[in-house]
């Protein structure tokens, strides 16, 4: 039992952190971006890539390395979209987790196709690897928070509510959007990273578009644009979509059923945000 | 050479018929159906079960008949249903709300499929003899005729409809201007449930006809459906004959691409994509798409 609470609190840690970036992409800049699978994908991967190649890297370097690809992917996504905002770049974005899905199941020699990338270490202490998982949550969440009082937060949100007045005041407002997205796919793509090291392993079918609709779920759930309400959303999404199956009730409940209440959760909260205000 | 081009308008057919439900949609609410794909889904179900239940009665043909305008009506049907309870209440929110809310239906859509009908593809059997036909050096199969015959025939009928009627008037109108369209008396929201009703009907068409080669499963709307919405931009997104031609250019770019080109079946997808990317860095507004600029 105590296991499964740790187990819980790691994924609850893990995917606090994806919906973290997402916030900040989303809830704070206003763009609909769908592919926080993808930039976790890309952690999971550069991760899984150097340590089956070089075992004794330490993590720190591993983590540098996890944060900078996630970071240059996420200006590769965020480039296209500079000139462009809202409905397309939810698409655009979209593509882009499809293209990084492809590459993985088909690049055999990189990423070892559908397979995936087994790493050589050794299993990690749980109660020992939770603290780690909520040592860099705890981080992003400080830097996040003192970017929002920073200058660039204050921009980042002159852009969600009005792009053209932001313009108008001088705001280099490409160079705010490539930064937001920068910045969210490299605390995905961290994710990422201690993703595959508690799995010991990278394999690409974790890393679907279901995943970031989920991602995208816990968000709107928590309130767009406030990053505590993004960690009780995880917290709920978390408990709903891993509960039953930690239990061993997943026979009993298809996984079909979870993502029919996240649906639900989506268009009711919306609305309901609507009425409201 | 023409062979290939002869395949790539085929799939592009398909994408084309798609393509103009996300097209006629965006052109008078100004927002992506994310559902639409799923709505598709859901009519080549239904389509599928009615055929099931026919076939051993009547005739195939005509029970093939029966289950094409049964899918039509029901797809027609749940999109008109979906615009009203998850999209009407949106209307006038920020644009991101909408999009979300139809990501919502999108997923509540495929998943119910998944739990109704199981996750199990099943098969649509050929209603018709499929002995490929050779012309010259050319090769058609009478599935192919048909996809090709079909699609044609019903952008043409859309586009008789849109051009001549009043309601097509009165849809061009709203897509133009809604408010001085609802001004000069126009009901909108008709108007809007005309552009989901022909969308989604079209949709039903294009899945039933792609589940004759490949098979019927949940998610099979996700992929044409962000393909189509693909061709959809790349036409111009909100002008008809743009959604018809990118839909037909898709195709056939796919097709050259990994026929001509040698890209890998595996990566046949990412033309598509690596497509759209290029598009709106280059022409942001679509091949056709009129350049209008944000006004304050």
């Amino acid at each position: 039992m105590s296991s499964f609470i740790l187990l819980l609190g790691i994924y609850f840690g893990i995917y606090a952190l994806l919906a973290l970036g997402q916030n900040l992409i989303t809830g704070k800049t206003g763009l609909l971006s769908l592919c926080q699978a993808a930039f976790m994908a890309i952690g999971a991967y550069t991760t899984a890539i150097l340590l089956s190649r070089h075992p004794h890297l330490s993590f720190v370097y591993v983590g540098v390395w996890v944060i900078l690809s996630g970071a240059i992917f996420g200006l590769l996504i965020g480039i296209p979209t500079l000139r462009l905002k809202g409905d397309y770049l939810a698409i655009a974005s979209l593509g882009f987790g499809e293209i990084v899905k492809n590459v993985l199941l088909n690049a055999d020699t990189l990423t070892g196709g559908p397979m995936g990338i087994s790493l050589p270490i050794k299993s990690f202490d749980k109660g020992l690897f939770l603290g780690m998982v909520w040592l860099v949550v705890c981080l992003v969440l400080l830097g996040l928070i003192q970017l929002q009082r920073s200058h660039w937060g204050r921009g980042l949100e002159a852009i969600r509510e009005d792009e053209l007045a932001a313009q108008s005041v001088g705001l280099n407002t490409p160079l705010y959007k490539g930064a937001a997205f920068m910045i969210g796919a490299a605390i995905s793509a961290m994710a990422g990273m201690l993703w595959a090291l508690y799995h010991g392993s990278a394999i690409p079918q974790t890393f679907d578009s279901t995943l970031s609709i989920m991602v995208l779920c816990m968000v709107v759930l928590g309130g767009l644009g406030n990053y505590y309400g993004s960690l009780f959303g995880t917290m709920v999404i978390v408990v709903i979509s891993e509960l039953p199956r930690l239990l061993g009730f997943s026979a009993i409940i298809p996984a079909a059923v979870n993502q029919i209440l996240f649906g639900i959760i989506l268009v009711s909260l919306v609305i309901l945000r609507q009425k409201k205000s | 050479m023409l062979q290939h081009l002869l395949n790539g308008l085929t799939v592009g057919s398909i994408y084309a018929l798609v393509a103009l439900g996300y097209t006629l949609v965006y052109g008078i609410l100004k927002f992506i159906n994310f559902a639409h794909g799923d709505v598709l889904m859901i009519g080549t179900y239904v389509a599928l079960m009615v055929f099931k239940g026919l076939k051993s009665f009547i005739e195939i043909p005509f029970a093939f008949g029966i289950a094409v305008l049964a899918g039509m009506l029901s797809s027609a049907l749940l999109g008109v249903v979906i615009e009203r309870l998850a999209y009407r209440p949106l209307r006038h929110a920020p644009r991101l709300a909408p999009l979300i809310s139809a990501i919502g239906v999108s997923v509540i859509l495929s998943n119910s499929a998944a739990l109704i009908f199981g996750t199990k593809s099943q098969r649509f059997d050929m209603p018709f003899n499929n002995t490929p036909i050779h012309c010259g050096s050319l090769v058609v199969t009478p599935y192919q005729g048909l996809i090709l015959i079909t699609a044609f025939v019903m952008m043409a009928l859309l586009h008789v409809f849109i051009k001549t009627t009043r309601t097509g008037k009165a849809m061009r109108a709203s897509s133009e201007n809604p408010l001085v369209a609802e001004l000069m008396g126009v009901d909108t929201d008709r108007m809007i449930r005309f552009t989901f009703i022909w969308g989604s009907a079209l949709g039903a068409i294009a899945g039933i006809l792609v589940s004759l080669d490949y098979k019927v499963y949940p998610t099979l709307g996700s992929l044409i459906g962000l393909k189509a919405f693909i061709a959809a931009v790349v036409g111009g997104i909100g002008n008809i004959s743009g959604a018809m031609l990118g839909g037909l250019l898709l195709g056939v770019l796919e097709t050259y691409g990994v026929a001509v080109l040698g890209i890998p079946v595996g990566y046949k997808d990412t033309v598509a994509f690596v497509l759209l990317i290029i598009i709106l860095l280059v022409r942001p507004s679509g091949l056709l798409g009129s350049n209008k600029r944000d006004k304050v």
